[in-house]
């Protein structure tokens, strides 16, 4: 096992080209902070590329940020913030979740398509992701897309590229498209509602024009570990809804809300981005110790479904919705979940929904034997690895990390 | 006039047995095979460019669909796939030696989903349509392409198209959640859904904006959004387009996201007023319309500080929409200025790049110096808030010579709009028109990558060949390895 520790993307190229012609693999890493995401490595070296960093070009009135690919979240954040903008995208901070305390960069956040909580009203990372340079799997550069908000010139690569997990190629430099933060923020903390009531209620929220940009439903216990203080010191589930945008109109949307919903708590603009940080980063929410936890991504309305047969399949299973139902994050105890980390009961439960569900949280040796992302049949998973030799036909990066083969 | 790939004629001379094979598939008028009905076929909204397709087929249900194409798969022959045909860059375009399939006759909608603010429909259903069927529940879909009333969702997604919204509310990829798609081999595949998201790549996203070239669409499943309870539109006169570029500049620098926001030059505006009579400033050598739309204490708290930054910007006239009537007049002259400069020329072809907005100033200068070198005027209307450019060159046809001059200045400003860092197209796709234009953004790699992926899709490249890439692909010889000895150089490399 060799670490490889290139300078500059034609070294990276290098490697690249090195693995392939000698049939070896590499695992593919910057700050480290998702590496324990997918199915555990197996790759004979790694290819660290965290001194491919650094903002190339940042013009807040076009929109657009160009970074190479291990540049810290931090300092792109805190650029952005300097300008008053923002990645709408929300890309929450897993630190606490996956149990790292690597660096997370923008190509982890790429590399895994993450969003937080604003992915109900405004995407994911594949939404704001213009253009790339990267290494396929043969070690030769290559690059899509464009250094623009609008291009539609040859295949969509980045939404091929956003959510591959470093299995097509490795990202060198990639564009955004950045969006101005807004003005203001305030939440509205509706208390005491069943699930059953809850998601119809962010449903009917999410479909009014008041612009809520996040939705999500807390039940009861998850809601007295939460570290904010007007939501756990209710004695019931919390329900909370943000607005964001310009002063008075936050104002005038916060009070349509209420009276179709009913009068909450408020809270204002620093506690509400302490709330949605928290529900983002989800560790805290959920129960200490040996846990496992799992994504599931139903159809929103039968999240409360969900949830309900999961809560039949475990005793331990605690859960909450983010995304309007559309997301739930669900914790489990490791002795209950049993050598699969819980994969057949989760999947049971979610097949009438539709959806997919992902093992986020578990050892090396359980992610090693479940399907860690939902297994893909048939045509389409055919389909997917003619895509993958596409790209990487020797399976020389990051060989396994999403499905066998892939 | 770009070549498309010579005919097959294996394939041209087993015509007849082919309508035959395909009319077991499709019953009764579902196959067109006379001279006369196929030449409806023959161009989409690139009209410079004409073919009669071999034979139409027009299918009613996916389950055709998979049979046309395992036949067509197993017996060679190309595949091109249409939807109502107005698209701007030939994508439709027939072969000589190709089955055109029609998605006309997909025009249902098959679910609407109000919880989940879905709508689930087939690829013939208009992009306006699906909004006519939602927007009794205060629901719309967002993307709004200027031929909205007869482009189909279909198409939207083959272009990934966009309008005057996109900056605000995002492109088709942005709004599709889910298809039913056909591989060229006869598979149909479900992408997506309801949900957020999906297991394994993401051949959603790379299936919307591929040019009818990875798969057939026989159903989408679209995100529809609450229609914003009102919306306002500043019309804002200035003295140079570069005045005018600023000012959109400052908008977006100072946090505001307008629901549309266009500039119009004064070519643009004098042929949009002769028209539709909007009261456009013809004193102004620029026009910006923008709309603030979102509930009405947003609305008018927007308005005054877009007027105060109009006015730092040395804007010479500003009037806000007082009234809905209103409000559509300002855009009335945007929304015609296609036709509008239809009015005052033979014929006019419409180009889309997109440039870094700052360059717009430089950009319109040696479009000028290039309207005296081609002898041809241009008039140019822009979706500011998002660079993307579309210069109308104004020439006739019937004049020898004036149409490949009109194609050689719009590939001057396709190459200008890169040169400038920009792209060669925003919105209307590469297709036939920009096809030999590619390599002035991406290098044989790039493209090489591109086909690899075609090659995923499409093995034996009958699905839509001549589109987008200059060479045809060659799957076999793209997919063999090319990998040096294993020599690892750079001896300064750390490595652990």
């Amino acid at each position: 096992m060799t670490v490889f520790q290139p300078s500059d993307a034609a070294e990276a190229a290098e490697v690249v080209a090195w693995a392939a012609a000698e049939g070896q693999s590499l695992e593919i890493v910057a700050g480290g902070s998702k590496r324990g995401l997918g199915r555990p490595p197996r790759a004979d070296h790694r290819l660290d590329v965290s001194r491919l960093a650094g903002i190339v070009d940042y013009d807040p009135a076009e929109l657009i940020l160009t970074a190479r690919a291990a540049t810290p979240m931090a300092e792109i954040e805190a650029e952005l913030k300097a300008k008053r903008q923002m990645l709408a995208f929300e890309p929450p901070d897993w630190r606490g979740l996956m149990g790292g305390d690597g660096e997370p960069t923008l190509g982890g956040v790429l590399a895994c398509n993450f969003a937080g909580p604003r992915r109900v009203r405004a995407g994911a990372a594949r939404d704001y992701f213009l253009g790339f340079s990267a290494i396929n799997g043969w070690g030769e550069v290559w690059k899509a897309g464009g250094k623009v908000v609008k291009n539609v010139t040859g295949y969509d690569m980045c939404k091929l590229q956003a959510g591959a997990h470093g299995t097509l190629s490795v990202l060198t430099e990639a564009t955004l498209k950045v969006m101005p933060r807004p003005e203001t923020a305030c939440t509205i903390l509706l208390e005491g509602m069943a699930d059953e009531i809850a998601i119809p209620e962010l449903l009917r929220a999410l479909n009014t024009p008041y612009e809520v940009s996040a939705a999500a439903h807390l039940p009861a216990s998850v809601a007295r570990r939460s570290a904010v203080e007007g939501v756990a010191q209710g004695l019931g589930a919390v329900t909370a809804l943000r607005l964001e945008g310009p002063a008075p109109s936050v104002a005038f949307r916060a009070n349509a809300i209420e009276s179709l919903l009913g009068h909450g708590l408020r809270l204002a603009a620093a506690e509400t981005e302490r709330l949605w940080a928290e529900i983002g980063q989800v560790r805290g929410l959920l129960p200490s110790g040996r846990q496992r936890v799992w994504r599931l991504c139903p159809t929103p309305t039968s999240a409360p479904v969900v949830s309900n047969a999961l809560r039949a399949q475990f005793d331990s299973a605690e859960a909450f919705y983010d995304w309007g139902g559309g997301l739930i994050w669900l914790g489990l105890d490791a002795d209950e979940a049993g050598p699969d980390g819980g994969a057949s009961r989760v999947r049971a439960a979610m097949r009438e929904a539709g959806g997919h569900s992902t093992l986020v949280v578990a050892p090396d040796d359980v992610r090693a034997r479940t399907a860690v992302f939902e297994p893909l049949h048939g045509a389409l998973a055919a389909l997917m690895k003619r895509v993958k030799s596409g790209f990487d036909p020797r399976g020389v990066l990051n060989p396994g990390r999403m499905h066998e083969g892939q | 006039m770009i070549a498309m790939p010579p005919a097959d004629q294996a394939v041209l001379a087993r015509r007849a047995e082919i309508v035959v094979a395909l009319r077991r598939i499709v019953p009764g008028e579902g196959v067109i095979d006379a001279e006369h009905e196929r030449r409806a076929f023959e161009c989409d909204g690139l009209t410079a460019y004409r073919q009669l397709p071999m034979v139409v087929v027009l299918p009613e249900t996916t389950a055709q669909v998979v049979e046309v194409l395992r036949y067509c798969s197993a017996n060679n022959v190309k595949v091109v796939p249409r939807g109502a045909g107005t698209s701007l860059s030939g994508g439709a375009l027939p072969l000589e030696d190709g089955v055109l399939l029609g998605l006309g006759k997909f025009n249902r909608i098959l679910e609407i989903d109000i919880a989940n603010r879905c709508v689930v429909v087939q690829p013939g259903v208009t992009n306006l349509g699906i909004t006519h069927a939602v927007q009794a529940h205060g629901l719309y879909y967002a993307p709004d392409p200027s031929s909205q009333i007869a482009c189909t969702i279909g198409g939207n997604v083959a272009e990934n198209s966009g309008g005057v919204h996109c900056l605000k509310y995002g492109l088709t990829t942005n709004n599709v959640v889910g298809i039913e798609m056909v591989t060229m081999d006869g598979e149909a595949v479900r992408l997506g859904g309801k949900h957020f998201d999906a297991s394994g790549y993401d051949l959603l996203g790379v299936m919307v904006g591929s040019e009818g070239m990875l798969g057939v669409v026989t159903e989408v499943t679209v995100r529809v959004l609450p229609t914003p309870p009102g919306a306002r539109a500043l019309m804002i006169g200035f003295p140079s387009v570069e005045g005018a570029g600023d000012c959109v500049a400052a908008v977006i620098g100072d946090g505001i996201i307008p629901g549309g926001m266009e500039i119009m030059d004064r070519l643009a505006i004098e042929a949009a007023e002769a028209f539709v009579h909007a009261g456009y400033p013809l004193d102004a050598d620029a026009l910006l319309i923008v709309e603030l739309d979102g509930c009405e204490a947003e609305v008018d708290h927007l308005i005054a500080a877009v007027e105060a930054i109009a006015a730092r910007h040395g804007a010479t006239s500003c009037r806000a929409s007082q009234s809905e009537e209103e409000r559509l007049l300002f855009w009335a002259g945007r929304k015609a200025a296609f036709p509008a400069v239809g009015r005052i020329s033979p014929d006019y072809y419409c180009m889309d790049g997109t440039i870094p907005r700052k360059r717009i100033g430089d950009v319109l200068l040696r479009m000028k110096q290039m309207e005296a070198r081609y002898g041809l005027r241009a008039a140019n209307v822009f979706h500011a808030g998002d660079g993307n450019l579309h210069p109308l060159i104004l020439y006739d046809a019937n004049k020898p010579g004036e149409l490949e001059r009109a194609e050689a200045f719009g590939s001057d400003i396709l190459r200008l709009c890169v040169e400038v860092g920009g792209v060669l197209t925003g919105e209307h796709g590469v297709g036939v028109e920009k096809r030999d234009l590619m390599d002035t953004m991406f290098n044989e790699i790039d493209l090489n990558q591109q086909q690899r992926l075609k090659c995923a899709f499409d093995e034996k490249s009958l699905l839509n060949p001549g589109k987008v890439f200059p060479q045809l692909c060659r799957c076999a010889e793209l997919g063999r390895m090319h990998v040096r000895a294993g020599q690892l150089s750079f001896p300064n490399l750390p490595r652990f």
